[in-house]
């Protein structure tokens, strides 16, 4: 599996997406910090980012690169190599070069500007972290798609409906259910639908160091027992754990199934 | 002269032997006495801090005399009662007076002005044990008394920090009031009263004003108050109040405003509080300007469509307009009523969407067409930098 | 050597190899023919590994090989299709295949048969198609397994290749191992093969050696003889 890694990694290497990839967050991390001179405007901002557009990445770039290298899978499905570690080479080759282009992009300006004096740094490297989970676990939701789907556009098409769902709609469907159920107690509720869903996990494990002044006037006590505790964050680690777990298995199942 | 040697062994005793104007110096040691009673005017003097120590048996030190000075005690166990409030030093219908110096320990109230006058509480230390508010004390109380100044105390732990109720022209300076279960400052009908250059931090609410009227409050650093019911600044029916260059940094709520008008904010510094200012019930006729608004989950809230307030000239850092004419104030009015505040505030729960992209889509609509927030709130000249 | 047992394979409704049964303990070069869609592929990808069956046994040297892949060590595969991942090098490419696959012994004797050596540093995107099958080929032939299949492996190839290939296939056959081969090009298989499996339908229709199916179909033209299978249907 570390050889898949290593030709998936070099494949990645030459493939210009990743620099453009890399480039696009140096780019935005020079800006927000040298035009705006700003640290925790310039961390919303990057929040918001990773929250909505790594998600959107990897879901897509997991995709293409599985329907990019079908050739190079092929070539190696008739080797002596065990099937599904073909695929979770190339899922780990991905995730990971996303995750570095990530880091490296996000966190080189912030280095240049000085951060790592500054107290920001572990609420930094939590984002860059959240950043990393995220691009494994959307990279992963890829390519079950990709590999459920053998037609290109099909895939690609349920891919973004998936992020579109989880960024977007899912919250929408949320905020309705907590409207229309106000006069019932919905803290346990809420928390529950917010774990459940990895976007809305990693934003409110953003804001618990951002906006805890804000999240603090909310009186649900099981919130409160559970923000910004070792519990809480033990909790929080766990679903994104299993939220990266449950798409390796399902590449694991697919790929002792799957016929090419 | 006051020592466990000397011709008074005890405090009390002195006092009553003393001639008016006398001074009573106390040497360094512990005393076990409490209902020590001044009559007459007084310098009690204590050198290197001797300890006063009322076992929890009631009132330590109770003045009824005008021009009592007292400096340097360290007054600890007061008595808790459920009936009386004692406090470690109580002044009753006096003038003149000087406490200053003092640090008190284990108390249930601190310092507690009845109907006196014209007097200063300078630079004490008031470090209390509270866990509930019902059988916890205030730091300095002052009821029914005017002139007073009360200037570079440092007050921990206690109820409420410094507390006025009918007290007029009242100067409050340089205080650090903190870890309070209540309120660091609290005044209740009581006006043309001020504070300046004095530290919140971390307390049940920074300061409550209520009832009041003519309050000027400038300078002052509101800090860390955290939790469902707990504000940087409280105001509830306050008429004509002057509030400037003061800083309200992590709080749940900076200001809390109800019912009150005619009041200018200017120049005030909102920084990573959950709402900078939330406005409830009728409020008319204030002015903001010129005040930053920084990094806040929320910059405004109302819970009505109405609005009667004038915003102008503030900084946002929210704001993401333009400046063509490069004149430093943005080209675009400024709506820093989010739709998102008004459902936070019917339906808490809803706090744990902060900051996703399904609630900055329904911000935005709202804000390119208001239906739920008052549409003529607007600040029509943004800053385009915060103001130094 | 391989022994499939009742082997069934559907495609969504469509049923592709259905109880399909052989046996091939013979040395030799074995033709896998028949029409479009008989199964062909299917076949060999299931012996490989690259299609799971839905039901039914294959053993490859007495072992079944479902859900296994040691055993692709001792199989020699050219696809029908070259695809390569394009932006690699030519020699990239064989670098990476040789650490993938330990055993590659003869790369050097086919690269120079080839004329592979001016192609070595170029991407695989820009090759012609011949000889990306050269590549193909070499990439099949440089292991040394007990099991060669081959898929469709003259496609493209200039004659003098071909020549060259026939003559890979009889040095592999000459050191006593079993090869499959499918291909539509009649004349390469009567001249090549020693045995025909006849697949229709999904399963094994006629099998034999190509002259005892030119007495059965009666003809001296091997192609007419194919062709005459599909018609006594």
């Amino acid at each position: 599996m570390l050889k898949i890694l290593k030709y998936s990694f070099i494949d990645l290497a030459r493939s210009r997406w990743t620099y453009v990839y890399l480039l696009f967050y140096l780019a935005l991390g020079f800006v927000l910090l040298f035009l705006n001179n700003d640290l925790g405007k310039g961390i919303i901002t990057i929040m918001n980012v990773i929250i909505i557009l790594v998600p959107l990445i990897s879901t897509i770039f997991g995709v293409m690169y599985y329907y990019n290298s079908a050739e190079f899978t092929e070539l190696l499905l008739a080797m002596p190599i065990n099937r599904p570690l073909i695929f979770i080479g190339q899922y780990l080759g991905v995730a990971i070069s996303l995750s570095i282009s990530l880091v490296l992009g996000l966190g080189i300006p912030f280095l240049i500007y000085g951060l790592s004096q500054s107290a920001a740094i572990w609420d930094f490297s939590l984002l860059l972290l959240i950043g990393s989970a995220l691009s494994f676990i959307f990279t992963g939701l890829a390519f079950n798609l990709a590999m459920r789907n053998d037609h290109k556009i099909k895939g690609f098409s349920y891919a973004i409906l998936l992020w579109l769902f989880l960024a977007v709609i899912y919250d929408g469907i949320f905020l309705m259910l907590l409207i229309v159920m106000e006069d019932y107690p919905l803290d346990v509720f809420a928390l529950i639908a917010t774990a459940v869903n990895p976007i809305d996990l990693s934003r409110i494990l953003v804001l618990l160091k951002l906006d805890i002044s804000a999240l603090m006037g909310y009186t649900g006590a099981v919130f409160k027992s559970f923000a910004g505790t070792l519990p809480g964050m033990l909790v929080a680690s766990g679903m994104l754990f299993l939220w990266t777990a449950i798409p390796i298995l399902g590449i694991f199942r697919k790929s002792r199934r799957k016929d090419f | 002269m006051v020592c466990a040697g000397c011709n008074y062994a005890k405090i009390g005793t002195a006092v009553d032997a003393a001639d008016p104007f006398d001074t009573v110096l106390v040497a360094k040691g512990e005393y076990l006495e409490h209902g020590i009673k001044i009559t007459k005017p007084l310098c009690l003097i204590g050198e290197n801090y001797p300890k006063v120590n009322g076992e929890f048996k009631g009132e330590i030190i109770t003045i009824f005399a005008d021009s009592v000075t007292v400096d340097g005690l360290f007054l600890v166990n007061v008595g808790t009662s459920y009936t009386v409030d004692y406090a470690a030093l109580r002044l009753v219908r006096c003038k003149y007076f000087d406490i200053k110096n003092l640090v008190l320990e284990r108390l249930f109230f601190g310092i507690y002005l009845e109907k006196a006058n014209h007097g200063r509480i300078f630079h004490n230390k008031i470090i209390g044990n509270a866990k509930d508010e019902y059988n916890s004390g205030n730091g300095i109380h002052l009821w029914y008394s005017h002139n007073i100044v009360v200037e570079r105390n440092i007050i921990q732990k206690v109820r409420d920090g410094i507390y006025l109720e009918f007290s007029d022209s009242v100067s409050i300076r340089n205080n650090h009031s903190r870890e309070n279960l209540r309120y660091g400052l609290h005044f209740m009908f009581s006006n043309n009263d001020s504070y300046t250059n004095n530290i919140f931090d971390n307390n049940g609410a920074g300061v409550a004003v209520m009832f009041s009227k003519f309050i000027v409050m400038t300078n002052n650093v509101f800090k860390n108050n955290w939790g469902s019911t707990s504000y940087g600044l409280l105001l509830k029916e306050i008429y004509d109040a002057e509030i400037s260059n003061n800083r309200f940094i992590k709080n749940t709520t900076g200001i809390n405003i109800e019912g009150s008008n005619r009041i200018n904010y200017t120049g005030n510094h909102f920084e990573s509080n959950g709402w900078a200012i939330k406005v409830l019930g009728a409020c008319y006729a204030n002015v903001f300007t010129q005040n930053n608004f920084i990094n806040n989950s929320f910059d405004l809230s109302y819970n009505s469509k109405l609005n009667d307030n004038r915003f102008e000239g503030n900084y946002w850092s929210s704001y993401s307009g333009y400046d063509l004419d490069r004149d430093g104030i943005g080209d675009v009015p400024y709506r820093p009523v989010k739709l998102f505040s008004y459902i936070a505030n019917r339906t808490p729960e809803s706090i744990v969407l902060l900051r996703s992209l399904f609630m900055d889509i329904i911000d935005f609509s709202e804000k390119v067409s208001p239906v739920f927030t008052p549409d003529n709130l607007v600040d029509p000249y943004p800053r385009m930098k915060a103001i130094k | 050597m391989i022994a499939i047992k009742d082997l069934n394979k559907t495609f969504g409704k469509n049923q592709v190899l259905s109880n399909l049964n052989l046996e091939i303990n013979e040395q030799g070069v074995f033709a896998i023919l028949g029409p479009n869609g008989s199964g062909k592929s299917t076949l060999i990808k299931s012996l490989l590994g690259l299609c799971i069956p839905d039901s039914g046994e294959i053993q490859f040297k007495g072992e079944s090989v479902l859900k296994k892949h040691h055993y692709r060590n001792n199989i020699q595969y050219l696809p029908q299709i070259a695809k390569f991942p394009g932006n690699l090098k030519v020699k990239e490419l064989i670098a990476m295949i040789k650490d993938l696959r330990k055993g590659a012994i003869r790369y050097e004797e086919i690269i120079e048969k080839f004329a592979l050596e001016e192609s070595l540093n170029k991407k695989l995107h820009a090759l012609s198609g011949g000889t990306r099958q050269k590549i193909n080929l070499l990439l099949c032939f440089m292991f040394d397994g007990d099991l060669i299949i081959l898929d469709e492996p003259t496609t493209g190839l200039d004659p003098k290749a071909t020549v060259y290939l026939k003559q890979l296939i009889r040095e592999e056959k000459d050191k006593g191992k079993t090869i499959l081969i499918t291909s539509h090009i009649m004349q390469f298989v009567e001249e090549i093969s020693d045995e025909l499996v006849y697949l229709l339908e999904g399963h094994i229709y006629f099998r034999g050696t190509p002259d005892s199916l030119k007495q059965k179909a009666e003809t001296r033209d091997f192609e007419e003889a194919i062709a005459s299978l599909t018609e006594q249907d």
